[in-house]
């Protein structure tokens, strides 16, 4: 295939090109870094209810995910073509993976809660590196939209803005026009002068705000709960409060076994952190990450951690899909029943290799 | 040393020396795994499967340290 990049010469081309670009990003675009801010803005109010950026974003998640649902089931055929055969591959595939840990009986109860939580935290982590997801937004006035106290650590980003139907849409680029001004013109006395614009993101990656990873890690732990007392009854509740020694008499391994139930609550409420804090700091890491880089290289270099940041969000949700099986795996083997069920997981195993 | 300036190194400091323990356990796991590969290269999705299991839970270690130096710093 002939063409301008064919060749050692080609490439010699792009590469200077690719250079070229990266150092006129550094040397022309230069502005204030955006406002980082752990804690998601929020967009409009319904009642006393302040609707945030990441929760549109997880709206907008449910609906790609509906969407690919009802495309590839409608009219479904025997013999699957297109969309139909792609889904059906890949959920094939992960339910043949999640029998294969959990038992064919366990395995299909199981799947779709795990198949949800992976599925929604890979589409959303996904959907987050977007252009448009963090960067186009509405401008207000930082006390209106923070709050006296906090406005005035925030300091104000450059923004391109535009007027689109009545509404100041804005959009983030380094070294892009309005707010990179404005303050040195109200910086003066007064409160009416110091208008200070941001930029309000209409839509932030639905795990950039604690709140979502708080919300899987607990309907996680509900689940994982309910498996427990479906699998075992009541007696569930002996993993934690062993008194079965206690009340045959042996006061001494009783009280043991008191203490180590109680240290698998505290391991069960420590999960509920782990898996919010895990799923939170991946994604709002990558997320600050790629705004710095952003800002300190702007253009092209920023690619590389594009690349980082698609793997870290289908890992992290592959994890915690995998973690919610693994722990429900661990809450419905009950002691008694250990070699039966791992000759059962010994033999689904088998069957699938 | 102004507030600020502790600040800055105490977010520095946190995630700096927190993820010194969390790098090690991550290849410790990474390399006892791929000596187990070498000798049983038949066992690969069940070594790699639970060597991803181990490395998750030390890289949550790694993000605690880092949700504290992103508090301290923007919180």
């Amino acid at each position: 295939m002939g063409g301008l990049l064919s060749g050692s010469k080609g490439k010699l081309l792009a590469v200077i090109v690719i250079l070229g670009l990266i150092a006129s990003g550094v040397i022309l675009l230069k502005g204030p870094i955006a406002h980082i801010d752990p804690a998601a803005e929020w967009i409009f109010q319904v009642g006393a209810i302040r609707i945030t950026n990441s929760i549109i974003a997880s709206w907008i998640t449910v609906v790609v995910l509906a969407l690919i649902a009802v495309l590839a089931t409608r009219r479904m055929q025997l013999v699957p073509r297109g969309l139909q055969s792609l889904l059906e591959t890949f959920i094939e595939t992960m339910l043949n993976f999640v029998v294969s840990v959990a038992g064919k009986k366990w395995g299909r109860r199981f799947f779709p809660v795990v198949m949800t939580i992976f599925l929604f935290v890979l589409v959303s982590n996904w959907m987050g590196l977007l252009p448009g997801f963090g960067t186009i937004g509405v401008v207000r006035d930082a006390k209106a939209q923070f709050g006296e106290k906090k406005a005035e650590e925030v300091h104000a980003t450059s923004f391109t803005k535009l007027n689109v139907a009545g509404l100041d849409v804005a959009l983030m680029l380094p070294g892009g026009g309005e707010a990179a001004e404005k303050p040195k013109e109200a910086s003066g006395h007064g409160e009416a002068a110091q208008a200070k614009p941001v930029l309000v993101p209409f839509f932030r990656s639905t795990n950039t705000d604690l709140n979502t990873p708080l919300a899987l890690a607990l309907v996680a732990m509900v689940f994982i709960e309910m498996w427990g007392f479906q699998a075992l009854g009541p007696m569930y509740l002996s993993k934690f409060f062993n008194v079965r020694r206690l009340l045959r008499g042996e006061i001494f391994s009783g009280i043991i076994d008191l203490a180590i139930g109680l240290l698998e609550i505290i391991s069960e409420l420590a999960r509920i952190i782990s898996f919010t804090f895990r799923l939170f700091g991946n994604v709002f890491a990558g997320e600050v990450l790629l705004i710095v880089i952003t800002f300190l290289v702007p253009l092209v270099f920023v690619l590389v951690f594009y690349g980082l940041e698609l793997f870290v969000g289908f890992m992290q949700a592959f994890v915690f899909a995998f973690l919610t099986l693994i722990f429900g795996v661990m809450a419905v083997a009950s002691h008694g029943e250990d070699h039966k069920g791992h000759q059962e997981e010994g033999e689904a195993a088998e069957a699938h290799h | 040393m102004t507030d600020e300036g502790l600040r800055l190194l105490a977010s520095a400091l946190a995630i700096g020396m927190g993820t010194l323990g969390p790098g090690l356990a991550i290849g410790l796991l990474a390399s006892k795994a791929m000596e187990a590969l070498g000798r049983n290269p038949e066992a690969q999705s069940a070594i790699q499967v639970n060597m991803i299991l181990g490395i998750v839970f030390a890289e949550a270690i790694a993000i605690y340290a880092l949700v504290v130096a992103l508090l301290i710093k923007f919180v």
